[in-house]
């Protein structure tokens, strides 16, 4: 199940002009705001038509400017997960979640309405109004409502931008469930990396109407170009990583392919896969094997480039076995170090993130 | 009941079963158009937007009597339109009861227009787009999203254009005259009692008459809306 995006549309301000493919899975639209993002996940759903372009789920064109083609968005069968819930207030939750089931082709398949409730623990709250809802209840029950419409693919346009810390946290995990146990294809809008992060597999990051950069979470993020994107403190790479062992000191251990890594305690089984986080500015570099130092977790790599900046500091993309880490230091570092393309170096790494859990643990 | 039977004489009853059954009528016809008319006006684009605004509006800018003559000018049983629609459908409108209920409709449509479209405009564009991604088309999302979110809106303009109905005068005068027990309707009867001498009791019975269904028909309404808008909140 793939989409493919081709599109242009002039909103004044900004020219929106996008094409990527996504592929299955979670695709995140990921860019600052007013990057075009919803524009794209609305021209996708139908509910905006570019001015030209193409878009086609699999084989079916829904959008074609030279044929003329404009399936509307009552025949293209998206789920779409709106920012602000849009419940139907004068309807019980119930009504919510079944609204789309008499709208699906006769014959299509789908997950049942026990099933829905119970992946997002929405059982209890049937035969509430929407009105009476938290907020994050409302953004669970306008996921189970899109899913129960049987799309061929769900559109989420920043899901938790509106919810707190707290609500955000209490949200993922469901999302991460239907990613592993749905199997539907999700295009993501968003414009948080940790989301980002922990979710999709694919990345679009949008810049200014234009795509920027399209790959893997572990490309995209490892790319020097995107320290710019996403400013100096949210830069940094994704690398996956399995769990080993968890150590009586409190302490997990993790391998990457590049050696292990040691994490305050992770409520995940020795053998699960997850991903890391290692920010730029948390990567120390040496030419040596440091001694003496108080951090746990040192990798070897080499340097596979070097990107300056404005100011004085440069991005360092280095190759740690398969994975690629990045780091932030100073020009005059770098030059103090000798560091050029393909020397060898340590990573001294002074924090690390869990990015991601998968599910299905134990 | 049996006091308030005798307590009206026989031209007074037939005039308030008269306004009642034209108000019933004017506000029941008026209702699917002036639907069409709020969703035309509140939702969608076209050319001629405004010529159509204009034309809902004009009955209530126009002097009664000026909308009643026109009615009288283009269906009246010797104009072109009345007379093809007594020889098509033998429907006769000038001088009718009929007549009357196309006057009081035609009075009450921009009032009616005006209370639906404000409750139309009022409903969140994007629960409708909602509707749509979820598959409904734009028939469905207007049956089930649209329409219920309106009923309170959608009550007081009903309420309203049978209040207009009932009072309805100067069109209503001019388009179907003033024949007791055919055209008399409550507001001619308290007009025709009032030009006799020893009349004024008559119309003061009928003024009291008017003041109690015009309570009534807002009570009832008022009721009817806030169940409507407890429906759509939920609570």
């Amino acid at each position: 199940m793939s989409l493919s995006v081709d599109i242009r549309h002039d909103l004044g301000d900004l020219t929106v002009e996008v094409a990527f493919e996504a592929p299955g899975g979670i695709t995140a639209l990921f860019g600052r705001s007013g990057s075009g993002k919803t524009t794209v996940i609305n021209a996708v759903a139908g509910l905006l038509k570019p001015q030209s372009g193409r878009i086609a789920m699999q084989s079916e064109l829904l959008f074609d400017s030279t044929s003329k083609i404009n399936v509307p968005p009552h025949h293209r069968r998206l789920g779409y997960v709106f920012q602000d819930a849009r419940l139907f207030p004068h309807l019980s939750v119930l009504r919510n979640l079944t609204y789309g089931a008499r709208f699906a082709p006769h014959g299509s398949s789908g997950p049942a309405l026990d099933e829905v409730a119970d992946l997002l623990g929405i059982t209890a709250l049937l035969p509430r109004h929407p009105g009476t809802l938290s907020g994050g209840e409302k953004q669970r029950v306008a996921i189970g409502r899109a899913l129960l419409s049987h799309p061929q693919m769900l559109l989420m346009d920043e899901p938790l931008a509106a919810l707190d810390t707290a609500r955000k946290d209490e949200i993922l995990p469901y999302l991460e469930q239907l990613r592993d146990v749905t199997g539907l294809p999700i295009l993501y809008v968003s414009h948080s990396v940790t989301e980002v992060a922990r979710l999709a597999a694919t990345v679009v990051v949008l810049d200014r109407g234009q795509v920027a950069q399209v790959g893997t979470v572990e490309q995209v993020f490892s790319d020097p170009a995107m320290v710019r994107q996403l400013g100096l403190r949210e830069a940094g790479s994704v690398l996956p990583a399995t769990v080993t062992q968890h150590h009586p000191d409190g302490l997990t251990e993790l391998s990457v392919s590049g050696g292990n890594l040691f994490l305050p305690q992770m409520d995940l089984p020795p053998g699960a896969k997850t991903r890391v986080r290692i920010l730029a500015q948390d990567v120390i570099l040496s030419r040596e094997l440091p001694t003496g130092l108080s951090a746990l977790n040192i990798l070897p790599a080499t340097v596979r480039d070097i990107r300056a900046g404005g100011g004085p500091g440069v991005v360092v993309q280095l190759q740690c076995s398969d994975d690629l880490l990045l780091a932030r230091i100073t020009r005059r570092s770098a030059k103090a170090l000798g560091l050029e393309p393909g020397v060898a170096c340590h990573a001294v790494i002074k924090s690390v993130s869990v990015a991601r859990h998968d599910v299905g643990r134990g | 009941m049996a006091s308030l039977i005798g307590w009206l004489g026989p031209q007074e009853w037939q005039a308030l079963a008269l306004s009642l059954k034209v108000a019933f009528w004017a506000t029941v016809i008026n209702l699917p158009f002036a639907l069409l008319v709020s969703q035309a006006l509140a939702r969608w684009s076209f050319p001629g937007k405004q010529l159509l605004n204009a034309i809902v509006h004009l009955p209530l800018f126009l002097p009664p009597v000026v909308t009643g003559y026109l009615l009288l000018i283009t269906l009246g049983r010797r104009a072109p339109v009345g007379a093809w629609l007594e020889q098509t459908f033998g429907l006769v409108l000038a001088f009718r009861w009929t007549g009357a209920v196309l006057a009081a409709a035609i009075m009450g449509f921009p009032l009616m227009v005006r209370a639906i479209r404000l409750a139309i405009e009022a409903v969140d564009p994007k629960l409708e787009q909602a509707a749509s991604t979820l598959g409904a088309s734009r028939v469905w999302v207007f049956a089930t999203i649209t329409l219920p979110l309106i009923m309170p809106g959608l009550i007081a303009g009903a309420v309203l254009g049978f209040a207009k109905a009932m009072g309805e005068f100067g069109a209503t005068i001019t388009f179907v005259s003033n024949i007791p027990g055919q055209t008399q309707t409550l507001p001619s009867a308290v007009y025709s009692f009032l030009q006799v001498p020893g009349g004024e009791t008559a119309a003061l019975r009928l003024v009291a008459v008017s003041v109690g269904v015009a309570m009534a028909a807002l009570i009832a309404s008022e009721m009817l809306a806030r169940r409507a808008a407890k429906r759509i909140s939920g609570t």
